[in-house]
This record gives C-alpha cells, structure tokens and sequence, in this order.
C-alpha cells in the first residue's frame, strides 16, 4: 500500500541509490531538468540541462537482494535534443529539457514526450533481443552476397542476442511555440496532449505533427499591458475535457474543453484572497504558482508556490481545503532572496564574468519548485534548499524534512529528519536559517505510482529513496 | 529590511501606521526607513529589469514579476506622494555630492551605468566618473543602521543597501539626466500614472521626475517590447561595449577591496556569494595582467552572447 504507513507506523525512508558523479565541480549540462516515474513506475526517466534523457528500469525483484525492491539501472540514454539557432531573432534555444512525460503503455514499446523551450518529441523506446540470421542474398555482417554464389535456400531465422535499447524520434512537434514551453501534459484519452508556453496552451494530436490547436491565449494586443504568464498545466486525470493552468499571481484556471475552441474563459477559477496583514511587496512573487498536478483521483489538485503547497477541491474555488507551509522561515528572508544575483553582479564583475549568464538567473525567489502526490495521494512531496525535501501527510496529521546528501548513501541507511531552527536557540541537529545552502536545491521530485519509492534530484544527482520493508 | 511590522502597504493618504507607544521620533525613523528600503528596492529591480534586456534572452515570467514590483513601488510612492519628496531630497544629495554623469550618451543603460563605474575612492576622488555601486559603501554604511528596524543579518545588510541604494540613486539620476530628457522627447509621452509637472520650481526637481518615470517606463517598454521580436538597433551593443570600455587601471585597485568585503561578516543567504568568490582566490585578480586577460575573455564572452 503505498503512502504513509498505517495506524501507528511512521514510514521510514532509506537510502537506496544515487545517480550521477559526487564532483565538486558540477558541468552545467549534468545539471538534471526533469524527473518523471513511468505509469508502471517500472521506469524512471530524466532529462539534464545538455538535452540527454536518461531512463533507468527497475530490477525484477528478487528475494536475494538486501532491499525487497529491485534497484534502477541505466537502462537507456540518449540525446533528445539539441541546441539549436532562431536565426530570426538571433537566439540560441537552449537544449535542457524542461519536461518528459510517459505515455501510457499499449504494447512491448514505451514511448514519451521529452521537450526543450520550443520543441516537443515523440521518442520510441524498445528492446531488441533478437536477430534474424541466414539471409540469402546478405552475409550476416550486411555485405551482399553473389547471387550465382546462392545454390541453396534457406529460411532467415531469429538468434538470441544481448538486449539492445533503441530509442528513436517518432514525431518532432516543432514551431507552435513562440514563447518558453513550461508544461506538457498527456490528455486521458491517449490520443491529445497539450503544451503550454508563458503566454499560450496549445493541443495537440500525437500522430499530427504540422498542425495544433491554440486553446489558450493571454497575450495582451499590447505587450507592455502584460502582467500576468501561465506557469503550469495539466490535463485532468480522467476527464479528457478538463485541464488546469496556474499563473504567476498566484490563479489556477480550470477550463472545459467542451464550452468552447478557445478556452479564454475559465470554468472555474482557483484564488486565495490573500491575508492584507502580510502584503509586501513580494507577495506577488511569492504567490506565483511554480507547479501544479491533479491528485491521482482527480478529485484534487495541488499547487506549489514559493513558500508553500496548497491542496484545492475542483469543488471549491475560493480557498484550498489545505495549506502547508514549505519552507515558512524563508519570510523574513524574501528581500535578500530577491536581491542577491543584484549582489553578485557588483562583485562577479570581477570575479566571474564569465558565469554572466547563468548568474543573474539565480535569484533564489524565482526558483521553481515542483510538488507530487504519493500513488495513494495521501502524501504529498516537495524540495526545498539545502538539498531537504518535505513530506505531507495529507489531513495535516504530520510532516518531515529530509536531506539528499552524500552522507547519507549506504543502502538501507534510514533518513533522519531534519529540523530548521528559525530562530532563537538553535538545537545541536538543527539548521540554522542563515546557514542553508541556497545553491544547493531540490527542484525536481517524483513518486512512484504504486509503491513507496521516491526520486529527488539535487543539481546533478538523482537519489532513489524507499521505504523500510 | 521589510521586517514583519512595516511591510504594510500605505493606507490613504497616510503615513506609515506607527507602532503604538513609540515616540514620534522612531515613528519618524520608521517611516523614513520604510522609504528608503522601498526606494532599494525599486533600484535594484529597475536594474534587474534592464539586465535582464541585456542579456540573450529573458525569462518572461521572471521579468513580468520583476516589473510588476516595480509599478507597485511605483503606485505606492505616487498614491502616499513620496514620488516627489524623494526625487527632491535626491536632487538636494545629488548636488551635494558632486557626481556628475553628464555627458552620458542616451543609449547607455542604467544599470551598465551602475555597475561599471570605477570607484572613486581608489581613483583617489579626481575621476570625474560618478561614484561605483561600490563595496565600500556597503562597508561604510554599516554603522548607519537604522534603528526602527529588526535586528536581524538580514536587516543589517538592508540598512546597507538603504545608503547604497541613496548613493547610487542619485548618481543613477545624474548619469541618465541629460541622456533621459532626450530620449523623453524621442519616445513620446511618459507612463501615465505619473504625471510630469512642468511648473516645478527646480528644474532637477522636474528633470529627476520625468526621468525616472521614464526611465521605468522606457525599462518596462524595452523588457516586453522586445520579447515579440528581438531587434538588432543598436541600443543593448553599444551599451555593452560601453560597458567593457569604461573599465581602466584603476578598476584593479577595487582588490583591496573586495578582498577586504569577503572579510565581513557574512549574511545566510550570501552563502551563494561566498561559495562563488571563495572559488576564485583574490590573488587571481591580484596582477594586473591576470585582469587584462580576464577582461578579453569576458570581451569574448560578450560578443557570443550578443551573437556578433
């Protein structure tokens, strides 16, 4: 039963592996984009900053090994995308990939939706255990033979041979985005699925790749009146008319296919007037929703803003039915957050010049944090710095602050909890506020649909936590 | 800093909803403090709005968010009447302090304008430049902490950023005073939500106004007007070579400096700078070669980004 333990059993997370180098000097495209279980959980794929997908297959179980589940290993890796050049506009477009997403599987091939800022692909992932051998007209190294040399016939037949994973493009869905992709999401009916860019949605057929369907568009006539972009969507997870897009005030808008082709309208929209005692002047940013995702049972959904996640009922549109707070220590800190790549553009004119880029994007208040749901959506799952990531038990029974870090990398090493000390005396296993690591951040996170098993991304690594069996 | 206590936005036509019991005095205080962190604030996000145009290509999320900041700042400070109050007081340090920017040419981009300055200080105050956004006030102005605000790391460091935000504020002002009266004229009518009264009596008064309205309106145009199609007008390059060939001998000297910041106390969230600094030793900077290098290997970097 995955979740939270039953009755009076905690569940106790352990180590059980990591992936990727333990280097102190990381290279940026190492850096992991995107994390995603497939439907079965048997695969986990992830996407890093240099366009790579890696997909790690579980193990069949087996009695022998020191953890009842069977571990993740490579499986395949392949390039998905490439940098590529706007000639138009004279901008390269970048090749991290911000989203994979799995179909679900119809027969012996997995396939799924990989996307960078402006292109989205269909990958084909198969296995080849077999090859057929005795040709007539070709050697088996390929070369032809003589046809007077061919005096018998024969019948080509199928050999063993060792297992090969091919991965290979089936649909590129190119030049529908004018702006940064930010989501994909696969509709239910496994034939549709959407792409949402900072200003448009739009749908797609999976076999279609000239054509889509603009069903969302907030451009203003007047790009200067813009004050408001879609950060997330999602498709509801039964009802193939319905999807979800947040924004970056902080609204979920929820839209109905069904009402209309250009769903400008919302059916219904999700916002929480705000408490006036604590306006400042990032309250704006910080309600900027960075993630979204429907519940399993489609009957709620969750958003993640910067400093907390919240659980909506698709039934009630004026608040969410739970609130939990993520990282609530980090109010007081909201300016410095703000602030400090302006900081560091006064010295790193000396010092870094050539991080330029990459820096100036690291003000830590625009981090977008994912959240996910736990296969029975009574847990859910979000990152925080310093590379903790927490959990919630839903009905707001319990929480607990994790740590993915290399100490922690023996398998079957359970997890302590982790405390932040906000304040006032600090404990001898506490953190202190002042001394997180705001480099070091977890972003990413997925769990597994059926069992408890986690995959937490850090910069480079991917930690792969279970429960204690 | 925006401690819990003064985060309120301005009721009408007030002031700041003063503590109960606390003398007028630190009511006062507070108020001006709260002035002085927003006026932070609005700087350094114009700064990251005009940043964010120079480089390849923004985030747009990030840039709305940064400028809807701005125009909230904006509206508070034009709703309480403090727009004016602040440009004159500027306008009154800016003459003080002999900064002068003019000359500047109209393409140049306020933040380049900030952040590429070389120190007056090391330059042994003859340079005519306008003073840098510089370490050393960071340092001097430690001792100016308020004293409304929380005392937190946090609060300290904003007190900080309150005088450099007043230092650079008004040499901000005066390096983009001559260049912002004639892009005024050349880009039409200023954002409406302020008005530009043309009947002040200080003709700096109006200039500092009118600028920098139009400077946040023209940086909020730049941001979005430019995310249909990337121009290639020559605003951003000229300004970045600016950038690079403002920077002298003297700029090396800032060392000394810097080393002598990394010594301060250090502040939870800089972390990231100091683990960023920390990787590259002082000594790296220490000749004035290494710097020499460094610059054309930023000339280099600069020109890929800009995609000459």
């Amino acid at each position: 039963m995955a979740g939270a333990g039953d009755g009076d059993d905690e569940v106790q997370w352990c180590f059980s592996q990591v992936k990727g180098a333990f280097d102190d000097d990381i290279a940026e495209a190492d850096i992991i984009s995107t994390v995603e279980f497939s439907h079965s959980g048997e695969l986990l794929a992830t996407g890093d900053k240099g366009g790579r997908v890696v997909i790690f297959q579980q193990d069949p179980e087996s009695k022998s090994q020191p953890l009842c589940r069977g571990q993740y290993n490579v499986y395949s890796t392949f390039q998905s995308h490439e940098p590529e050049f706007d000639y138009l506009k004279s901008l390269e477009i970048e090749e991290k990939i911000n989203k994979i997403r799995w179909l679900p599987q119809k027969n012996a091939a997995q396939f799924l939706l990989s996307t960078n800022d402006k292109t989205i692909k269909l990958w084909k992932i198969s296995e080849r255990d077999k090859r057929p051998e005795g040709y007539n007209l070709k050697e088996d190294d390929g070369r032809y033979r003589d046809p007077s040399s061919v005096t018998a016939l024969r019948v080509p037949v199928f050999q063993p041979m060792d297992l090969m994973v091919e991965a290979s493009p089936r649909r590129v869905f190119a030049n529908a985005h004018t702006y940064h992709i930010n989501s994909i999401s696969v509709n239910s009916d496994n034939e549709t699925y959407l792409s949402a860019d900072d200003l448009r949605i739009n749908l797609w057929h999976l076999e279609i790749t000239d054509r889509s369907f603009n069903i969302v568009d907030i451009k203003p006539a007047n790009m200067e009146e813009l004050t408001e972009v879609i950060t997330a969507a999602e498709f509801h997870p039964h009802q193939c008319n319905t999807f979800v897009y947040s924004s970056s005030k902080g609204t979920i808008r929820l839209c109905d296919m069904r009402a209309s082709a250009l769903c400008d309208q919302h059916s219904k929209l999700f916002e929480e007037q705000e408490d006036p005692s604590r306006r400042s002047f990032f309250s704006e940013i910080i309600s900027s929703i960075s993630d979204v995702k429907f519940s399993h049972s489609g009957r709620y959904m969750m958003t993640r803003d910067y400093l907390s996640v919240k659980i909506w009922d698709l039934n009630m549109e004026s608040r969410p039915v739970e609130t939990y707070q993520v990282h609530e220590y980090l109010r007081s800190k909201l300016c410095s957050l703000y602030e400090n790549d302006c900081i560091l553009m006064r010295c790193v004119h000396e010092y870094l010049r050539s991080k330029l880029c990459s820096l100036y994007e690291n003000d830590c208040i625009f981090d977008k944090f994912e959240c996910c749901w736990s296969g029975d959506d009574s847990v859910v799952m979000t990152g925080s710095y310093n590379n903790f990531f927490r959990m919630f038990e839903r009905g707001g029974r319990q929480d607990v602050t994790l740590e993915a870090s290399r100490e922690v990398s023996q398998p079957l090493m359970v997890l302590k909890p982790r405390r932040v000390c906000a304040g006032g005396k600090r404990r001898k296993d506490e953190v202190g506020v002042d001394s997180l690591d705001f480099s070091r951040k977890i972003l990413h996170t997925t769990w597994h649909p059926h069992d408890n098993i986690i995959a937490v991304a850090t910069t480079n690594n991917l930690y792969i936590f279970q429960d204690k069996c | 800093m925006f401690s819990k206590g003064t985060k309120r936005k301005f009721p009408d036509g007030g002031e700041e909803l003063p503590e109960e019991g606390l003398p007028s005095s630190n009511e006062e205080l507070a108020s001006a403090s709260y002035s002085l962190q927003r006026q932070s604030l609005l700087d350094m996000s114009l700064i990251k709005l005009q940043l964010c145009h120079m480089l390849v290509e923004p985030n747009l999320c990030r840039s709305v968010l940064i400028a809807n900041t701005v125009r909230q700042i904006q509206e508070e400070m034009t709703h309480d009447g403090s727009w004016q109050t602040a440009a004159m007081i500027e306008a009154i340090a800016a003459a003080g302090s002999g900064c002068s920017g003019a000359g500047a040419p109209p393409e140049r981009l306020v933040a380049t304008e900030v952040l590429c300055r070389p120190g007056r200080e090391m330059t042994g105050g003859s340079d005519a430049e306008p003073k840098l956004f510089s370490v050393m006030g960071y340092d001097g102005c430690r001792e100016e902490e308020v004293v409304a605000v929380e005392e937190d790391s946090i609060c300290s460091e904003a007190a900080s950023n309150v005088c450099l935000s007043g230092s650079m504020g008004h040499c901000w002002e005066r390096g983009v005073l001559r260049g912002e009266r004639e892009l005024d004229s050349r880009l039409g009518a200023p954002d409406e939500d302020v008005d530009v009264e043309e009947e002040d009596e200080e003709e700096e008064d109006n200039d500092l106004e009118g600028c920098r309205d139009e400077g946040e309106a023209k940086a909020t145009r730049q941001v979005f007007g430019t995310f249909e199609i990337k121009n290639s007008h020559p605003g951003p390059e000229s300004a970045l070579e600016e950038l690079f060939s403002d920077v002298d001998p003297s700029y090396y000297d800032l060392d000394t400096v810097l080393t002598g910041m990394q010594a301060a106390p250090k502040i939870g969230p800089y972390d990231l700078l100091d683990s960023l600094s920390q990787s590259h030793s002082p000594s790296s900077l220490g000749s004035a070669a290494n710097c020499r290098s460094d610059l054309n290997e930023l000339d280099h970097i600069m020109e890929i980004i800009v995609g000459s």
